[in-house]
């Protein structure tokens, strides 16, 4: 059976399962016993053998080689997409975790033993600390939203020890948020309530003061906000919630922003999470694993999740899991421990200097490709941005009825990964662009001048770009039958 | 470039009423900005009372997700069971077809905090 049609060396690949046969296998394992089913109910019993494709080591090895090759990533190429900071991340990363000494280790095993990895959680934490102005860090939660959760469960924990959980459940959220935030509030029992933007594309003191009583739990800031502009009133912001008896969690997913320029916690911010694998350089977007650690005011530090780090008079290291206060525990053992790794040298690597040119770079990067698209784009705020720039079709849909989902497959075809599109929702058919600091600006101009032919084409051959893409391995999907006409699961072609 | 029959009411968020049939759905404009609908989930069941701008469900497309509001407050009395295999009626006759839900109102509701198909025109206009 031959399904395959490769054009050149980009292999047409059928699903793993169409290219099984009977009896094939990669491995001689030896006859298996008869099974000892007592007790298992029959009704559990498999009748006959799992439907798994059958194949030798070598077809699977290609396969698998052969799909990673249809996928495009950072080291492929520029991935512009907003929101994620996919910047290029250091090899000496992986390099540092994959040391014996990291590798080598059990959680489990006596602290005595972990000393190595204790000390540099100890110093991440340390050096978290210094970047944000906060009195404690977490290295604990798994990602962003596993920061959210806990950095809303510090402030939930506050709450209730003042004895005013019941009454406090109101946690403002602006319309720009991440998606995820809404879901971290109510999962610690508060209420989300939506306030509106300004037109400037901030938050102003305005809409925040109609929600100032003693219902008002917090209030929950994503800053640089999710168009890219700073939150320049966030300390005044702060200051009213603070007087209404709220605290502030700051959504720290584009710290890279931010970083070595403004602390958190000279805003007034009382808790927010990092994004380790965005803004410190650890492999992301294929689902992880991330690192969300979540830094804190002092007077939130009693709660934080156990087991914490802690440095004795002589030098070394444990943990300590015996704190009275403490919210427990967010993940197993101590978190996605090679990505601190990896986040530890990445900093030590920068040093404070390196890191606020990071910031600088990522920052003139977005305002480069604005400076160069807007005339082409239009975008969605006329104001200057830091780490991201927001297009918008508006312009282009009316004009030429192409749309920026038309516009991001055309992209496809000249080998750059498109931006974020659709997002944030406030921006009707949202262009979202995030260079990072990483780029060149030769790549830079590439990818500016490609955005403008396509945009050009649109006038002269819309079609070529609303069929788009061409030159990929797949053309374009059929999205909405896809969605509406679900298949899950492969089952066999009927003979 | 939209339509908005002369017969419904409509909501600040984009749903429609029939104040003869008693059926809710979403106005084109909130089609269009949607694109192809995938799926049409509620949250309330025949027999619920709801409140004007009470969420009643969700409805997603392959852009987004957006909740659904109950323009007029009442009862729940029934549901579009087409839906569930068919969310592309939503799409293609979303004033007739691709109704949503049957709502008795309660009648503590004016129906006069709707708009008419004039003033919604405009209200669209404004959010262009």
């Amino acid at each position: 059976m031959s399904t395959q049609i490769h054009t050149g060396l980009l292999h047409r690949e059928p699903p793993i399962f169409e290219l099984s046969s009977p009896g094939r296998t990669g491995h001689a394992l030896p006859p298996s016993e008869p099974l000892d089913d007592e007790g298992l109910p029959a009704a559990f019993l498999r009748q006959g053998a799992p439907l798994l494709p059958e194949l030798s080591e070598v077809e699977v090895v290609r396969h698998f080689v052969r799909l990673s090759q249809w996928n495009h990533c950072i080291e492929t190429g520029m991935y512009p997409l907003g929101s994620c900071t996919m910047k290029y991340n250091p090899k000496i990363n992986d390099a540092m975790s994959a040391l014996a000494g990291f590798t080598a280790t059990h959680p489990l095993q006596e602290d005595e033993h972990l000393q190595g990895s204790l000390e540099l959680m100890f110093q991440l934490e340390g050096l978290l600390c210094r970047v944000s102005g906060f009195h404690s860090v977490t290295l604990q939660p798994s990602a962003g939203a596993n920061g959210e959760f806990t950095g809303l469960a510090l402030i939930k924990k506050a709450i209730d020890v003042r004895g005013e959980g019941a009454r406090r459940r109101k946690v403002l959220i602006p319309d720009t948020a991440h998606g995820t935030n809404p879901a971290s509030v109510v999962l610690n029992g508060f209420e989300p309530v939506s306030i509106v933007t300004g037109p400037e594309g901030v938050l102003l003191p305005e809409a925040v003061r109609p929600h100032l009583d003693d219902e008002l739990a917090a209030i929950m800031v994503t800053n640089p906000n999710t168009l890219g502009i700073f939150e320049s009133h966030l300390k005044e912001i702060a200051e009213l919630v603070h007087g209404a008896g709220g605290y502030v969690y700051m959504d720290g997913a584009n710290f890279n922003a931010i970083m070595g320029k403004v602390r958190p916690a000279d805003l007034g911010v009382d808790t927010m999470h990092f994004n380790l694998h965005k803004t410190f350089s650890t492999p992301h977007g294929g689902g992880g694993p991330g690192a969300g650690p979540v830094g804190c005011t002092a007077e939130l530090a009693p709660y934080l999740p156990v087991p914490r780090v802690l440095r004795t008079n002589e030098g070394s290291y444990r943990l300590i899991t015996e704190l009275p206060n403490t919210i427990g525990r967010v993940h197993p053992y101590f978190g996605n421990f090679a990505i601190l790794v990896r986040a530890f040298t990445y900093m030590l690597e920068n040093g404070g200097a390196g890191l606020s040119r990071v910031t600088e770079m990522a920052v003139l990067n977005a305002n480069y490709v604005r400076a160069l698209l807007k005339d082409t784009l239009a975008v969605s705020v006329d104001v200057d941005t830091l780490h991201e720039v927001v297009f918008t079709d508006r312009d282009l849909k009316k004009e030429t009825h192409v749309t920026t989902m038309d516009v991001a497959k055309r992209l496809l075809d000249f080998g750059f990964h498109p931006p974020t599109v659709y997002f944030p929702l406030i921006v009707p058919g949202a262009f979202m662009v995030e260079p990072t600091e990483t780029e060149s600006r030769v790549e830079l101009e590439n990818f500016v001048e490609t955005v403008k032919a396509i945009v050009e084409e649109a006038r002269t051959d819309p079609e070529k770009v609303t069929s788009a893409p061409h030159r990929t391995g797949v053309g374009r999907l059929d999205e909405t039958t896809a969605a509406r006409k679900r298949i899950l699961r492969w089952t066999p072609a009927k003979p | 470039m939209s339509e908005y029959p002369n017969n419904l009411r409509y909501s600040r968020t984009h749903e429609w009423f029939d104040p003869e049939t008693n059926r809710m759905g979403i106005s084109s404009f909130a089609v269009g900005h949607l694109g192809d609908v995938v799926e049409v989930d509620l949250s309330v069941d025949e027999g619920d009372m709801v409140d004007a701008g009470d969420e009643v469900g969700t409805i997603e497309s392959v852009k987004t997700a957006s909740p659904i509001y109950a323009p007029i407050s009442g009862k729940i009395v029934a549901f579009n069971e087409d839906l569930a295999d068919a969310p592309e009626l939503v799409n293609d006759a979303p004033y007739t077809d691709g109704w949503i839900l049957e709502i008795e109102p309660t009648g503590s509701d004016d129906m006069s905090d709707l708009f008419d198909a004039t003033l919604y025109s405009d209200h669209c206009a404004s959010e262009e």
